[in-house]
């Protein structure tokens, strides 16, 4: 017998490199993650960004500062009203022009609407990820109530553009009180049925415990945010730490986990959600009267320096950093984004895993990837 | 023997995420959303930022003086004034006045800057739908219609 035919080590297996996505119906857009895999255990993880880039940055410095507001929009597209809102804050803090109460309380309430909204649709896409389909059925009814109210009040579904430096861009639509008020006592009734049909399962559990492991130290050196890190034990809340429009007169609990695997950020969520009902409950009753926007000029410029603003999105910290130069466009304008720097943590969860949780830990991510490419 | 309570687990779990399906598989008909589109059409909110039109009253004019407002403000270029000084036979001054007020569908994000900018709320806002075409060209629309005038009323 020949001595190359001889097979030394039958079960010797070699690293290999695969794709996954930028198609994969479980990335949710164009996400590519190039995967190191030794049989099934995940070696290295290297996400390939930049399929969605638009360079929304850079059009930032050509635009000025109102037609800058509708390009956040098509960054985080799921939270796209505080998007608007942490541009129109940085530009009012800015010019230290203060608002009326009616815009903060506006602001405010439709913001914890969008926050339900997104994460109403991150329930269901988990479902979808993880094999159960009905869960993405139940999620977008429920989110579709809200798509009508902010349709009658904004006029659009998805990309609103409500926010203006100074306010909002039309007064309240007069329903809106009493749609919200009905959404909320909706909810209310709903949100213990996805406990009841996705939570409790046994399956879904052993699916996500344990799975995705992120510590505290780690979460906050890859500088996670939102409910990736709360759900590490990282008091992370923006909405506690820097309260920003009506956030200071309302109480809430940040909802922590010190777990830090998938099932914690999944539970981090569905808390989350019973807050933001909470928040819209006491803010909803008494929108005080007034104006729903305060002047500017036509042209806004803004003095030299520099401005930062954070909000807490559904995703997390996002960061607005505006440079003038006293001109009517902005020098440099930089966003930081939460999808990013969540989507860094990727790799440290996921070495050592099966192939198959990986789909677990990237839902439980909630990756938007035009977020991450902008 | 944990094999045997997870498996029970399992399917007691099974059954009470089941109890939630089962109640929506027989009272489907209560909390229906769903519309069957292209025979049912969708309730539009008269808000909705579909496309923007200038209106025109029934002696075919229009609000638009050309101030080229919209224009400045849209962020992408979608519009486009075409302008030019018209002698008014009746004060002998030169005034602006539109050519063609241009549309382009194709490149417009409805971001509703135009609307607000407009000192004279000649544009607005349609809540229209169902806007695909064969051809982009033909979303390039001009929005004032022709031989169409300016409203006496309208100043600069």
């Amino acid at each position: 017998m020949p001595e190359e035919t001889i097979v030394k080590d039958p079960f010797k297996t070699e690293e290999y490199m695969i794709n996954m996505g930028p198609q994969h119906p479980a990335t949710h857009g164009v996400l590519r993650l190039l995967l190191t895999i030794d049989g099934e255990i995940i070696k290295k993880v290297e996400p390939d960004l930049g399929f969605i880039h638009r360079s929304i940055e850079k059009m930032c410095e050509r635009d000025s500062y109102q037609q800058i507001v509708h390009l956040t929009d098509r960054m985080d597209y799921l939270s796209s009203h505080i998007n608007n809102e942490a541009v129109c804050l940085a530009v009012e803090n800015a010019l230290e022009l203060e608002v009326p109460d009616r815009v903060k309380v506006i602001r405010t309430i439709i913001g914890e609407l969008t926050r339900i909204a997104s994460h109403t649709l991150w329930w269901g896409v988990i479902g979808m990820d993880l094999g159960a389909l009905t869960t993405y059925f139940y999620g977008f009814r429920d989110r579709e109530l809200i798509n009508d109210i902010f349709e009658e009040t904004c006029g659009a579904r998805l990309t609103m553009n409500y926010n203006i430096p100074g306010g909002l861009m039309f007064d309240i639509h007069p329903n809106f009180v009493q749609r919200t008020k009905d959404f909320v006592k909706h909810f209310k009734t709903k949100l213990p049925e996805y406990d009841q049909l996705l939570t409790g399962n046994v399956i879904f559990q052993k699916r996500m415990k344990g799975v995705g492991l992120l510590t505290k130290e780690d979460a906050i050196s890859f500088g996670t945010s939102g409910p990736v890190a709360r759900a590490s034990g990282v008091a992370s809340d923006i909405r506690k730490i820097h309260p920003y429009s009506a956030l200071d007169r309302v109480e809430f609990n940040e909802v922590l986990f010190t777990e830090g695997d998938s099932f914690a950020r999944y539970r981090v969520r569905i808390q989350e959600m019973w807050e933001s009902l909470s928040i819209i409950e006491q803010l909803i009753d008494n929108i005080p009267d007034g104006d729903y926007k305060v002047p500017t000029k036509a042209v806004i410029k803004l003095p030299k320096g520099e401005f930062y603003q954070r909000v807490e999105t559904a995703r997390g910290e996002l960061g607005v950093y505006i440079n003038s130069d006293g001109k009517k466009n902005p020098y440099r304008v930089k966003f930081r984004s939460p999808g990013f720097s969540n989507l860094s943590a990727l790799n440290h969860m996921a070495v050592g895993s099966k192939i198959g949780d990986l789909v677990a830990m990237m839902a439980t991510l909630d990756l938007v990837v035009p977020d991450i490419d902008r | 023997m944990s094999y045997f309570s997870d498996i029970y687990n399992g399917i007691k779990t099974l059954l009470r995420g089941m109890q939630v399906t089962g109640k929506y598989f027989f009272n489907a008909r209560k909390e229906i959303i769903t519309v069957q589109y292209p025979e049912e059409k969708p309730h539009v909110f008269e808000r909705f930022r579909g496309e923007v039109v200038m209106p025109h009253d029934e002696n075919n004019m229009h609000k638009c003086t050309g101030c080229q407002s919209c224009e400045i403000a849209c962020p992408n270029g979608s519009i486009e004034i075409i302008w030019d000084r018209v002698v008014n036979p009746e004060t002998g001054k030169k005034v602006k006045q539109i050519d063609k007020h241009i549309y382009h569908f194709s490149m417009c994000t409805l971001c509703n800057l135009c609307i607000e900018a407009c000192p004279t709320n000649a544009i607005v806002m349609a809540p229209t739908y169902e806007s695909s075409v064969y051809d982009r060209s033909q979303l390039t629309k001009v929005l004032n219609k022709p031989g169409s005038k300016v409203h006496p009323d309208v100043k600069e």
